[in-house]
C-alpha cells in the first residue's frame, strides 16, 4: 500500500496532484472522478468584473500553448453564489486563486474569502497578462514581500504564493514570499511569449503577448522549482508542463512537495487521475512506501539521498 | 425526443478510443469519417460536437484537440460520423486515418439544436462546412414530424455537402451555388420570403456563413420568427474550463461573452453577433 498523502502549505492532501488555476472548472466533472484529486484550485477570481482579453485567446506552439485569456471574472458575489457551493459538494480541499491590481486589493479579497469551504488562498501575484508589459508583483522581491505580508495580515487561511517564471531572480522572489508569511510557493505561472501569423502579419493572440505553457516549458520550470526548493523551507508546488506520472516524479525529485497539472488536462481530460494512478504504480514498482519521501530526493546534488529508493 | 432531452440536459460525455470504420473522400475537399462508438457517444444530439485528438503526421503536429460537429450519430449501429473539410493541421491529420486505426474522441459535448413542439415547418439554411452540422437537425425534425426546407449553399455543385442526407430525411432541398449566382444573399432572401409567405417558416436554423446568419436575423426580426445558429470558435479544452472560445452575444440589451463549447455551440439566432 503506497502512501500518496502529502502535507503542503498548511494542508493535508490525499495525494500530490491538483489542477493549475485556470484549467479547471465544473465541466471536468463530466469525465473525471473529481473526488480523487489531491486538491481543487479555482480559476483566479478578482473583486473587479473583468471581461477578459480579445480573441484569439490561445495559440498552439511546438509542444505547448500560448494563452492570453485575461482572467475574466464575475466578481466575488458570483463566486459565493455559484462557484463555492458547487465545489463544497466534495470533501477535497478547495484552494481559491485570487488576483488584484494592488496589494491592498489582494488583502481585501483574501479577507473576504475566509469562509467555510475555502481551504487555502493561492495568490496569483504572477499572471503576466494583467500588468502593463507583463509586469507583476512577483517580478520584484520587494513588491512580493509587501503583497504577501499584507495578505498574511488579512487571512488566517493557508496562503500560497504563485510565482512567475518571468524573472531572473526566482530564488530571491521565493525567499521574499516566505519572509512575507507564505505557507507555500507555487512555481510557476506561464512564461511570457508571443507568436506571429506569417500569412496575415498579425499576432496569433488578440492580446499580442501571452503565457506559454505545456511540455515545452518543463525543463525551465523544473530548474526553478529546484532553485526555490534550495532557497526556502516552505513547500514548493511544481507547475509547468506536467503531463505524466514521470513528469510529476521528476518535479518531486527536484524539490516539489506537490504538483499542479494544467495544459495536459486540455489535451487529455483524465490527465490528473491518470497521473495519480501512475504515481501509485511507479511507487509500487520502486518499492517506495511514502511518496512524500521523493521531495528533493534528486541525487548528485549536495543534499541527502533518499533512503530506501536505491534499487 | 432524445435530441430535445440532450439540449436541455447534456448527456454524459466519454473519452474513448474509437475504431475507424471508414474515412473516404467525398470530393476534392471533404472526407467522411465513420467511427465505431457506443453509448453515450452514439447518442449525440443534433448540433453537439466531439473533441478529437487528431493524429500527428510528419509535417503536422497539432497540439490541441479539434472540435468537430457531429454529422450523424447512429444509436442502432453504434456509430458516430463526421464530414470534414481537409484544411489545416488537425484535419490533415484526420485525413490520414485508415480503417482499423483508432481515434481518441471526447464527447458528445455542448448544447445542440432543439425543436419547439409548436413548430410544424422549419427552414434550414447553411453553407460550406456548416451543412454537415445541420444534417442531423433534419433527422431530428423527421423523427418529430416537423417539415424541413433546406437551402444548401456552396461554391459549386461539387461542393454542396449533405444533399443526400437531407433528401433521405424527407427534407425539401434547394441547392444554391456561387457558380450560377443563386447563392447571392438577395436571391436567398427572395427564397426565404417565399417560404415565410407559404407558411413554411416557423423557425430558422443556420450555420456556416456570416452573411446568411445576418439575413436570417433580419428576416426573423421582421417577421417574428425564432431561430438557432450553430457557431464555431477555436477551442482548447472543449469543457468550459479555459474560456478561450468565447464570442460576444446580445443579451437583454447588453453585450456578453459566452463560451461556444459550454453555452453552445447552438445559440438563439437573435443573440448571435456576426463576425
Amino acid at each position: 500500500m503506497v502512501d500518496l498523502a502529502v502535507r503542503v502549505g498548511g494542508l493535508a492532501l490525499a495525494n500530490p496532484v491538483m489542477p493549475a488555476s485556470g484549467t479547471f472548472a465544473e465541466g471536468l466533472e463530466r469525465v473525471v472522478r473529481l473526488e480523487r484529486l489531491g486538491a481543487f484550485v479555482t480559476k483566479t477570481i478578482t473583486s473587479e468584473l473583468r471581461a477578459g482579453n480579445p480573441t484569439p485567446r490561445v495559440a498552439e506552439t511546438a509542444g505547448g500553448m500560448l494563452n492570453s485569456i485575461g482572467i475574466p471574472s464575475k466578481g466575488v458575489p458570483a463566486f459565493l453564489e455559484h462557484t463555492l457551493p458547487f465545489w463544497r459538494r466534495w470533501k477535497v480541499p478547495l484552494v481559491v486563486s485570487i488576483s488584484a491590481p494592488t496589494a491592498q486589493g489582494f488583502a481585501e479579497l483574501a479577507a473576504a474569502l475566509d469562509l467555510p469551504g475555502v481551504a487555502a488562498i493561492e495568490a496569483n501575484i504572477s499572471c503576466p497578462n494583467i500588468e502593463a508589459d507583463g509586469h507583476a508583483f512577483a517580478m520584484d522581491p520587494a513588491a512580493t514581500l509587501d503583497v504577501v505580508r499584507r495578505l498574511r495580515d488579512a487571512t488566517r487561511l493557508p496562503l500560497w504564493a504563485k510565482l512567475t517564471p518571468n524573472t531572473g531572480a526566482i530564488a530571491a522572489i521565493a525567499r521574499a514570499a516566505e519572509e512575507g508569511g507564505a505557507d507555500a510557493v507555487v512555481v510557476a505561472n506561464t512564461i511570457l511569449g508571443m507568436a506571429v501569423d506569417t500569412e496575415t502579419f498579425r499576432p496569433r493572440l488578440g492580446n499580442v503577448m501571452g503565457g506559454l505553457s505545456g511540455p515545452a516549458i518543463k525543463p525551465i520550470v523544473l530548474r526553478m522549482v529546484h532553485q526555490c526548493h534550495k532557497a526556502v523551507s516552505v513547500p514548493v508546488i511544481g507547475c509547468g508542463g506536467i503531463a505524466s506520472a514521470e513528469d510529476a516524479i521528476e518535479y518531486m525529485l527536484a524539490g516539489a512537495s506537490a504538483v499542479q497539472v494544467g495544459t495536459a488536462t486540455f489535451l487529455q481530460p483524465t490527465a490528473m487521475t491518470d497521473i495519480i494512478d501512475g504515481l501509485d504504480a511507479w511507487c509500487r514498482r520502486r518499492g517506495i512506501a511514502c511518496i512524500a519521501d521523493l521531495t528533493g530526493a534528486m541525487r548528485g546534488d549536495d543534499d541527502v539521498l533518499l533512503a530506501g529508493a536505491a534499487s | 425526443m432524445p435530441a430535445l432531452a440532450a439540449a436541455a440536459e447534456p448527456a454524459a460525455a466519454v473519452d474513448l478510443l474509437a475504431p475507424v470504420i471508414a474515412n473516404d473522400w467525398v470530393n476534392d475537399e471533404y472526407k467522411h469519417l465513420v467511427l465505431e462508438a457506443g453509448a453515450p457517444a452514439c447518442l449525440a444530439g443534433a448540433g453537439q460536437f466531439f473533441h478529437l485528438l487528431c493524429p500527428a503526421t510528419g509535417a503536422d503536429q497539432p497540439f490541441f484537440r479539434r472540435p468537430m460537429s457531429t454529422y450523424r450519430a447512429d444509436e442502432a449501429a453504434g456509430r458516430v460520423e463526421f464530414l470534414y473539410k481537409v484544411t489545416g493541421r488537425g484535419t490533415r491529420g484526420l485525413a490520414t486515418l485508415r480503417p482499423g486505426d483508432r481515434l481518441r474522441m471526447l464527447g458528445p459535448l455542448g448544447i445542440g439544436f432543439s425543436l419547439d413542439a409548436t413548430w410544424r415547418n422549419i427552414v434550414v439554411l447553411g453553407r460550406g462546412v456548416g451543412l454537415a452540422t445541420l444534417a442531423p437537425l433534419a433527422a431530428m425534425a423527421a423523427r418529430q414530424g416537423v417539415g424541413v426546407t433546406a437551402i444548401l449553399s456552396a461554391r459549386s455543385l461539387a461542393h454542396v455537402m449533405s444533399v443526400s442526407a437531407f433528401n433521405e430525411m424527407g427534407a425539401r432541398t434547394i441547392v444554391v451555388t456561387d457558380t450560377d449566382g443563386s447563392s447571392a444573399p438577395c436571391r436567398v432572401e427572395t427564397l426565404l420570403r417565399g417560404l415565410i409567405a407559404a407558411g413554411r417558416a416557423d423557425a430558422f436554423f443556420t450555420c456556416g456563413s456570416n452573411r446568411l446568419l445576418e439575413l436570417m436575423q433580419r428576416l426573423g426580426a421582421e417577421h417574428g420568427i425564432p431561430g438557432q445558429v450553430a457557431l464555431e470558435q477555436q477551442m482548447a479544452c472543449g469543457l468550459g474550463m479555459c474560456f478561450c472560445c468565447v464570442r460576444p452575444f446580445r443579451e437583454g440589451g447588453r453585450e456578453v461573452h459566452k463560451r461556444v463549447c459550454w453555452d453552445g455551440p447552438v445559440f438563439p439566432l437573435e443573440e448571435a453577433m456576426g463576425w
